[in-house]
């Protein structure tokens, strides 16, 4: 337990900034790079300060070119350093596609185990903030599709702080996903916060009448459905998948298990989702346990729009979990 | 009109074969009259139906096998008019919309009135058969029916889109127990209980022996897997000085004709089922992830066949029946068993079970629990072995107890608890 005076009062955005402090001044081979890491302190401003701090050897801006720079860290991985490389968002992440599945995720495979890659990938994902179909997707689901790499997306002040070192000391890749609109969330951590484990699902909030199965920018989303839920007399269970590849099949299957109903809450288009493999995988283990068809909450298949309501309209919304929630456990008859 | 089905005669039943009918159309049938001949993994059962009515049609002939929940055949109420067609009908579906005429000429006894209300009776029970759609049945709430042998048919469902949810299935179980349990107070003891659909029968023409053999191993295998896999036994064994028992019974033999003379084993279910009654979470089932504690004990004897495979089927209120009683059952049980007769009250009732296999010549059981149930009791040969008491050694009878129970519902402790109380009343045999 931690006492009142031990905690601080911070936001996801510090936590994850502490957490590459941390790793930077614990081990000398961990550099950070990307579009605008340095000087104008990150897109989002994560590495704010950090220039300062660390000098520009370890905090490199690069040039507009995914692909570089992603290959360059897949280079520097092999060549024994820990490099943190930051791409702005997820949409542009698409065009370092080919070095992070066909290198970073195969070298060690096609090398015969000679090379492992340990970089860390940083990225923005998700909408809630009008930036629009350029800036707002939410692909985790789809890197969580490869084999090599892992899927990473902290939701929460201890796994924005906790999970960058974890993460490091992997030997393999590894993807961290960071919704948006997570960034401002305020909330106190402890001051001896430090690495978390990086492949357990986590029970948000205890439940008995159903699973609310979310992650990242959703998780909250969910929590205060079941809040609201609870004030209908349903008892709603919120797991945090945190990390989506390797997925912790066994949290679910017990959550359900216990509760014997499930909605999945992604903010990733539901066609070939990880929605759909989370279905999949309580199809496959725990069939018999489910007392009501298996749910999901996805963002509407479109570009993502820019006008607010809109944007609102296409995401996955507490009212709609509530609705879906009230539907699966009390019925229609 | 009500389709008549095909029942689901235990756990691990999900088909059956018509054997005879024992109906034809026309026929007037009312509740509990026996109606068709049904064959089962395990048993030949006859079947018994729930209402009153006229046997509109067969709809499964003889010799077929069709799955639990199979429309069987149709029976219409007594207050019910010959209906167009069976099974299923499809009311306003089926017939072309008819030119409105302003005098019905067919005056219809059937129950679509026009306005001005007609005095319609129907007959209590009677479901208007809508367009019918597969029953929807969440897979968790067919499990549970399964393992309360509940009938989904009469289920109402609740769930999304009127899907049969467990708490329905839960609750027509708690219905139809609450029902049941006054008229089974009054039953004796080797009656068929009330509310039963079934009675036992002989087998007039049983399926090959091979069949029924691979059928029951198939039923065994289900039933025995799903425990390994299932529940996580723990197993408590303790030697019992039977010297007063069987001391106890040898002198009341002396004083019975030789057709009344009681066995050990007679002692032994009765133990256990006084027992139980101390130390409840031994007895009952574990369903859903919750245990349910039954308030009757209904022990469950494990009968070996010869031509191989088991079967355990229920004595009923063990605790309630003087030793005669349960010579009596347990006499009626091996016999009807071993010709292949059941009740369906036998094989599904059991709250848990004992299995001996002493006269094999073991002295130690290791047994698996028949879930839903929660714990079995084993009891091995009895042997002659040296046994210090009061600081002396002499040779006495031992068996070894033995118990099997979920550690899901309890734990080591009760269960040594359980076993020292099957322990202690076994050395007092009088009060049995």
């Amino acid at each position: 337990m931690t006492s009142q005076a031990n905690l601080i009062r911070t936001t996801y955005r510090e936590a994850m900034r502490q957490a590459i402090r941390e790793a930077m001044q614990r081990d000398p081979r961990v550099f950070l790079m990307g579009e605008d890491v340095g000087r104008y302190g990150g897109s989002f401003a994560v590495s704010k300060g950090l220039l300062e701090e660390f000098g520009p050897e370890r905090i490199r801006d690069t040039p507009l070119s995914e692909s570089a720079f992603v290959g360059a860290g897949i280079g520097a991985a092999m060549g024994g350093m820990r490099p943190i490389v930051e791409i702005m968002t997820v949409n542009f992440s698409l065009l370092a596609l080919d070095q992070i599945m066909n290198n970073a995720a195969a070298i060690h495979y096609m090398s015969g185990g000679q090379f492992n890659i340990p970089l860390v990938i940083r990225m923005t994902t998700g909408a809630g903030r009008q930036l629009a179909a350029q800036h707002s997707h939410s692909l985790e689901g789809w890197y969580a599709h490869i084999p090599g790499i892992k899927v990473l997306t902290p939701a929460t002040l201890e796994d924005a702080r906790g999970m960058l070192w974890t993460a490091l000391e992997d030997p393999d890749p590894v993807l961290i996903f960071e919704h948006g609109s997570l960034y401002n969330m305020e909330g106190d951590l402890a001051a001896d916060a430090g690495a978390v484990d990086i492949d357990k699902a986590v029970v948000r909030r205890p439940g008995t009448d159903l699973s609310l199965i979310t992650y990242g920018g959703t998780l909250d989303k969910a929590i205060r459905a079941a809040g609201d839920l609870a004030a209908m007399g349903i008892d709603a269970e919120v797991i945090d998948l945190r990390t989506l590849r390797p997925l912790d099949t066994a949290t679910i299957v017990d959550s359900v298990t216990r509760t014997h109903r499930a909605i999945i809450i992604d903010e990733g288009w539901r066609s070939g989702s990880i929605s759909a493999e989370i279905t999949a995988r309580i199809m496959e283990h725990a069939f018999y346990e489910l007392d009501a068809p298996i749910e999901r909450i996805c963002t509407a298949e479109a570009p993502m729009p820019y006008a607010k309501h809109l944007e609102d309209a296409a995401l996955p919304q507490p009212a709609a979990i509530i609705e879906a929630a009230r539907k699966m456990v009390k019925g229609d008859g | 009109m009500a389709e008549f089905r095909m029942p689901a005669l235990g756990a691990d039943m999900d088909s059956g074969k018509i054997i005879e009918w024992r109906i034809k159309p026309g026929d007037k049938v009312k509740r509990g009259d026996i109606v068709a001949l049904v064959d089962t993994d395990k048993a030949t059962i006859e079947v018994e139906v729930f209402e009153n009515g006229i046997v509109e049609s067969i709809v499964v002939p003889e010799g077929e096998t069709v799955a639990v929940g199979t429309a069987l055949a149709m029976i219409r109420g007594e207050a019910e008019a010959v209906a167009p067609r069976a099974p299923s009908p499809t009311p306003a579906a089926v017939h072309k919309p008819a030119p409105p005429s302003p005098a019905p000429s067919r005056a219809p006894l059937r129950a679509e009135p026009p306005s001005p209300p007609i005095a319609i009776v129907p007959p209590p029970a009677q479901a208007p058969a809508p367009a019918r759609r597969s029953l929807r049945v969440s897979p968790l709430a067919m499990r549970v029916a399964m393992d309360l042998g509940v009938n989904l048919l009469s289920v109402k469902g609740t769930g999304p889109d009127g899907a049969i949810t467990r708490k329905d299935v839960e609750g027509a179980a708690q219905a139809a127990a609450q029902t049941a349990a006054p008229a089974a107070a009054q039953a004796q003891p080797p009656a068929p209980r009330p509310g039963e659909a079934i009675k036992v029968v002989s087998m007039p023409r049983a399926p090959a022996a091979g069949d029924r053999q691979a059928a029951m191993r198939k039923a065994i295998a289900a039933a025995m897997g799903r425990s390994k896999r299932e529940i996580p036994h723990y197993y408590l064994g303790t030697q019992i000085d039977m010297s007063a028992a069987m001391e106890w019974l040898r002198a009341e033999n002396l004083n019975r004709p030789v057709t009344n003379r009681l066995l050990y084993s007679a002692l032994l279910l009765k133990a256990v089922a006084i027992a139980v009654r101390q130390i409840p979470e031994m007895n009952g089932y574990w369903v859903d992830g919750v245990f349910k504690s039954s308030a009757a004990i209904h022990v469950g004897v494990a009968i070996s066949l010869r031509q191989g495979g088991l079967i355990a089927p229920a004595i009923h209120d063990v605790d309630k029946l003087s030793l005669d009683e349960i010579m009596v059952s347990l006499r009626e049980l091996v016999k009807r068993v071993r010709a292949g007769i059941l009740r369906s009250s036998e094989i599904a009732d059991a709250t848990l079970t004992v299995t001996s296999l002493g006269e094999q010549g073991v002295e130690t059981v290791f047994g698996i629990i028949y879930p839903p149930q929660v714990a079995l009791v084993g009891f091995g040969r009895i042997v002659e072995r040296p046994w210090a008491d009061k600081g002396m050694v002499g040779a006495r009878p031992v068996m070894t107890a033995t118990l099997a129970a979920d550690h899901r519902v309890s734990d080591g402790h009760r269960g040594g608890l359980f076993l020292a109380a099957i322990d202690r009343i076994l050395r007092e045999p009088q009060k049995l």
